[in-house]
């Protein structure tokens, strides 16, 4: 039997609590310039203003924690990512999710940062595992691992829940909790592999089984490529917080996806009295 | 147009496995050479998807499966072209770059190639400079198409056309790019010959890269 762990967040004032108890913790997504060509050139051109609004509407819609990502290409990330940061930190306290491949700039970002963050992200590869994990531990951070290795993304949630085990490992050796190490699963496309939901599902139900340890996904991949992707996403979100997803990467501003979320947790017991829907379903009808 | 060439271009188009291996016997059967049933059948075909595509009324998993009954077809055709001694359009060779795991667009970018008449070749995914280098040695292409989804791995496509430079094969081929964070800028500033931000417009941009040769 494997216990349920909660894994909190900080800012300098506020907590968050990520756990299968707890309602459905959303990280915002959008503070992010891949694949959004405005952000990227507001960006390059060192204007903030479009990342203040992104975070303080993405937190009126019901984001938690902020997801921030500065990867301009050619731009210096370490000084790019900290300022991105300070934005943010201008109109919200909430705690952030700090998003970089680049050790450098994690290491920028986290001596910046009061709290507790959750770094996203480190996967099994060695280099990786090496690179960020003790910034990780020094900085008393949080950290996503993704189901990924030297060999690329395992097919199967048995070869993929393999990949978390040895994340979790290496995180508990090099000091980190298992409480503070969150799964990502990985939503691969289901317009390219039509299995790619069910894979994603079927991990987390595993990981779950195995480590308690909280879940997360970028939520929105996968319906790359197909139409109408809003609703694909709401019900796909709806069934990963079923098998165990406690805080999906994702856009509170799709109504869709949003009442989605508020609709799982309903139904999985966490809204007493479904408060957190009609208090939702107000603000809907009063905007 | 004969019937059974319109209907192999329908069976692309409805992404039709089954119905295309028999459709490219009975061609072949009638008389129809490889070479028209590529040119006449499979291509128009491809084409069409290419524009739809790119307008938005046809959608990625259509089109994998418009590719799949194309490489259906091409698996018969294939043998006889090359009996035949027949000039493809040009040489491509593919990759998604080092560090870097999606692969969808540039399969597409593949498939839609071979649908014009393109000879292929699909290193994969997470490809590093030294491997493209080998391979532009090794297999000659007239194009290198570069992918990249994320903004931290596009510096890889920075770092393929230095190798390209450094080995002394650059000048032997175009190179052109793309993916979700790449743009005409970037691509300039790489030194890279072309960008494409679909599929189909990387078709084009190949066409021109050949046609201008």
């Amino acid at each position: 039997m494997y216990e349920e762990l909660t894994t909190v967040l900080s800012s300098k004032t506020q907590t968050v609590e990520i756990s299968r108890g707890c309602p459905t913790v959303i990280i915002g997504e959008r503070i992010n310039p891949t694949g959004r060509k405005k952000v990227l050139a507001a960006l390059e051109a060192g204007n903030f203003d479009i990342v203040r609004e992104d975070a303080a509407s993405q937190i009126a819609a019901g984001a938690a924690i902020l997801d921030v990502n500065a990867g301009v290409p050619g731009a210096d990330e370490e000084a790019l990512l900290p300022d991105v940061m300070r934005a943010v930190m201008e109109v919200t306290d909430a705690p952030l999710c700090i998003d970089t491949a680049d050790p450098d700039a994690l290491a920028a970002a986290l001596s910046l940062y009061e709290g507790k963050a959750l770094v996203n992200s480190v996967n099994s590869e060695e280099r990786a595992l090496k690179a960020i994990l003790p910034l990780v531990k020094e900085h008393g951070a949080a950290v996503i691992g993704l189901c990924m290795d030297d060999d690329g993304i395992p097919e199967t949630p048995a070869e993929r829940l393999a990949v978390a085990a040895k994340i979790i490992e290496r995180a508990g050796q090099a000091g980190i909790p298992q409480e503070d190490v969150i799964i990502d699963p990985l939503a691969l496309t289901m317009g390219a592999d039509s299995s790619a939901g069910r894979v994603a599902l079927e991990t987390t139900a595993l990981v779950v089984q195995e480590f308690g340890v909280n879940v997360t996904m970028g939520a929105s991949n996968i319906s790359f490529g197909l139409p109408d992707r809003k609703y694909i996403n709401a019900a796909f979100i709806a069934m990963a917080i079923h098998a165990g997803m406690t805080c999906p990467i994702t856009n509170p501003l799709v109504t869709e996806v949003k009442t989605a979320i508020l609709a799982a947790d309903l139904a999985m017991g966490r809204d007493d009295y479904g408060m957190n829907w009609i208090q939702a379903y107000r603000q809907r009808a009063a905007s | 147009m004969s019937d059974v060439l319109s209907e192999i271009s329908a069976a692309v188009i409805k992404g039709n496995k089954d119905s295309i291996a028999d459709l490219t016997q009975d061609a072949l059967e009638t008389g129809q050479e490889a070479q028209t049933i590529l040119n006449k059948g499979l291509m128009p075909g491809m084409d069409y998807v290419g524009v739809e595509f790119r307008a938005g009324n046809m959608y990625v998993p259509e089109v994998l499966r418009s590719a799949r009954a194309m490489q259906t077809s091409m698996d018969v055709l294939k043998p006889l072209l090359v009996a035949g001694g027949v000039q493809m359009m040009g040489k491509v060779l593919l990759g998604t770059v080092k560090g870097d795991m999606h692969d969808i667009g540039k399969n597409l970018v593949g498939m839609m190639c071979e649908g014009a008449g393109f000879e292929v070749h699909d290193l994969g995914k997470d490809i590093s400079p030294e491997a493209f280098v080998t391979a532009v040695k090794d297999f000659e292409p007239d194009i290198v198409g570069m992918s990249a989804l994320l903004t931290t791995t596009m510096r890889s496509m920075q770092h393929t056309i230095d190798a390209l430079q450094e080995a002394g094969v650059r000048n032997r081929v175009k190179v052109m790019i793309g993916g979700a964070p790449v743009t005409d800028t970037f691509a300039q500033q790489i030194g890279a010959d072309g960008y494409a931000s679909n599929a189909a417009s990387a078709v084009d941009l190949a066409r021109q890269f050949v046609d201008g040769a």
